[in-house]
């Protein structure tokens, strides 16, 4: 059997057992902040105060929403589809928290003796890798959309389809830039080869491509036709209640989080600092999060401030602009690398 | 012909375009008469709409330039305006531990009130309140007073005097019906219960003061 893909540092088997439950508790840890973080933020955007009722400040909120929700009853429509309607947001969830492991939090660290990657796995083919699972995340969508056996789910899952084969063809392109300019598709090595100069200066272009896709890609404002409240009820989650419910919820937010780091690896610099300081191994996950924070506020700050679009608009800017913007700067890149070498 | 204050004359534009593209219906800025009479001249089966027709304005569609520019900058200077509005004070009232704080002459909660001097009840009893309420509310039994047992100055008092708070509507016709400003209309403005009947609000409880004020504003507030 052929090797699919290199695994960029080879660990001992109980590390990566410990890696891998360390990778599930702290992505669950972040969905909540996040939640807590949209609703306070919206509210100080909107003038008001945001939920701080619940725990000191509403810092307890997100737990007494999930224990509502975990709480509720399992319903399911007649006209739904059994087996289906139940593994569909197990998709959801699996592929958000599968992409969530190949963010790299860190280089590869001693920690008492053991050389430990601060990173889920480091595989040599690491943006094809998050798109893999992009695409499985899509059928989580579809299937729950077409399982749950009502037209609103129906069409709202048909919009996300729709929405996500555009906007991840403008996504992966904006990618090539950088994967041109740093010669590897591991993502530890991507960050690493931003050790003179982050990707966002010379990839400008790409980075805001890249962004702009993000936002359609975890349909977040101003991309949210999935779940157009007006129009769809609730979207592909209409039917769904419960721990249903809450596992795509869950993954949204996870997506919110995967798209965070992502941009922090491939454009911030992951865990380099800039002006050449470099601070101890053991900092390295906090800036790494820090960043993340950044890329977060500005998925709420935008969603405070941009109108939803028209179904006709987000298609012809996905395709009309952003396509033709993405190819070019990926277009250009190559030209100036091999001009350049 | 007025235009928005932005929009610029199309330049051989796409409003122009959309005008003529529409053959049967008449411009707005042709006689609406001479329109009509062409229709039925022609002998076309299509409905005429006569003067009905408005043209609507529309700003000429953005070029690929101006397009840009709208989609990042104007997008930028939404950001900035959202971001001010995050650095701005909230406009939250708390409401359980920080009360609306209501005009003088907000209509609430219905007082009854008494002479200070000596601490008479002003109501007579002589139902014109109940006579004036559109809702029906208030319910008033009148009785003697007498030497021994004297409640108002009047020759009666009120022996009962309910308001259903469930069913008023706070007009205050009560309050301009009262001879003699027994009854007016206070500030009180929390009136929830867990039972209807809790709402059915007696002399008693129409005549003591709140249990706890509701803040005043002034006029200018």
């Amino acid at each position: 059997m052929s090797t699919l893909a290199l695994v960029g540092y080879f660990e001992p088997w109980w590390v990566q057992v410990i890696k891998a439950i360390v990778v599930f508790a702290v992505g669950l840890q972040l969905v909540p902040l996040v939640l807590i973080a949209e609703r306070k933020l919206l509210g100080r955007f909107q003038g008001r105060y945001g939920p701080n009722r619940v725990g000191p400040y509403g810092m307890l909120q997100p737990l007494a929403d999930i224990l509502k929700l975990l709480t509720k009853e399992q319903f399911r429509p007649r006209t739904s589809a059994g087996l289906l309607y139940a593994l569909a947001p197990m998709i959801s969830i699996m592929t958000a928290v599968a992409a969530f492991g190949l963010i790299p939090f860190g280089d590869v660290q001693d920690i008492f003796g053991t050389k430990v990657g601060l990173y889920g796995v480091d595989v040599s083919i690491g943006p094809l890798y998050l798109f893999a699972f992009g695409a499985i995340a899509f059928y989580g969508i579809m299937l729950g959309g077409w399982s749950s056996g009502s037209k609103y789910s129906f069409l709202g899952a048909m919009r996300g389809a729709a929405q996500l084969i555009s906007y991840e063809v403008s996504q992966g392109l904006a990618l090539v830039g950088v994967i041109i300019t740093a010669q590897t598709l591991s993502l530890t090595g991507i960050v690493r080869a931003q050790a003179g100069m982050w990707y966002l200066v010379p990839q400008l272009a790409g980075f805001l491509i890249f962004l702009t896709a993000s936002f359609a890609e975890t349909n977040r404002a101003p991309f949210d036709l999935t779940e157009a409240d007006a129009e769809l009820v609730g979207g592909y989650n209409t039917e769904y209640g419960g721990g249903r419910f809450a596992s795509y919820y869950f993954a949204e937010y996870l997506n919110v989080v995967v798209v965070s780091g992502i941009v922090t690896t491939v454009f911030l610099g992951g865990w380099l600092l800039p002006f050449g300081v470099h601070p101890p191994g053991w900092v390295d996950p906090f800036i790494v999060l820090f960043k993340m924070s950044l890329i977060t506020f500005l998925f709420i700050w935008v969603r405070a401030t941009l109108p939803r679009l028209r179904y006709d608009q987000l298609m012809s800017f996905g395709w009309r602009i952003l396509l033709p913007l993405a190819t070019l700067n990926a277009l250009v890149t190559a030209i100036v690398v091999v001009a350049t070498h | 012909m007025p235009a928005p204050h932005d929009a610029q004359p199309a330049a051989g534009g796409s409003g122009e375009a959309r005008a003529t593209g529409s053959t049967e219906v008449p411009r707005a800025g042709a006689g609406a008469g001479g329109a009509r009479d062409q229709g039925a001249a022609g002998g076309s089966s299509s409905w005429d709409p006569g003067g009905d027709v408005i043209e609507v304005l529309r700003a000429p569609a953005p070029g690929p330039a101006k397009g840009t520019w709208r989609t990042f900058v104007e997008t930028l200077r939404g950001l900035g305006t959202v971001f001010g509005r995050f650095l701005e004070p909230k406009v939250t009232i708390e409401y359980p531990e920080e009360k609306t704080a209501v005009y003088p002459r907000f209509r609430g909660r219905h007082k009854l009130h008494r002479f200070e001097d000596t601490g008479l009840e002003k109501c007579v009893g002589c139902s014109l309140c109940a006579a004036a309420c559109p809702a029906d509310c208030i319910r008033v039994v009148a009785a003697e007073n007498t030497p021994e047992h004297r409640v108002s100055p009047g020759e009666r008092y009120a022996a009962v005097y309910e308001i259903n708070m469930s069913r008023c509507i706070f007009c205050g016709y009560c309050e301009i019906a009262c001879p003699f400003d027994a009854i007016t209309m206070g500030h009180d403005y929390e009136l929830s219960d867990y039972d209807r009947t809790d709402l059915i609000f007696t002399k008693e409880m129409l005549l003591a003061e709140p249990l706890e004020r509701t803040p005043l504003r002034n006029e200018g507030e």
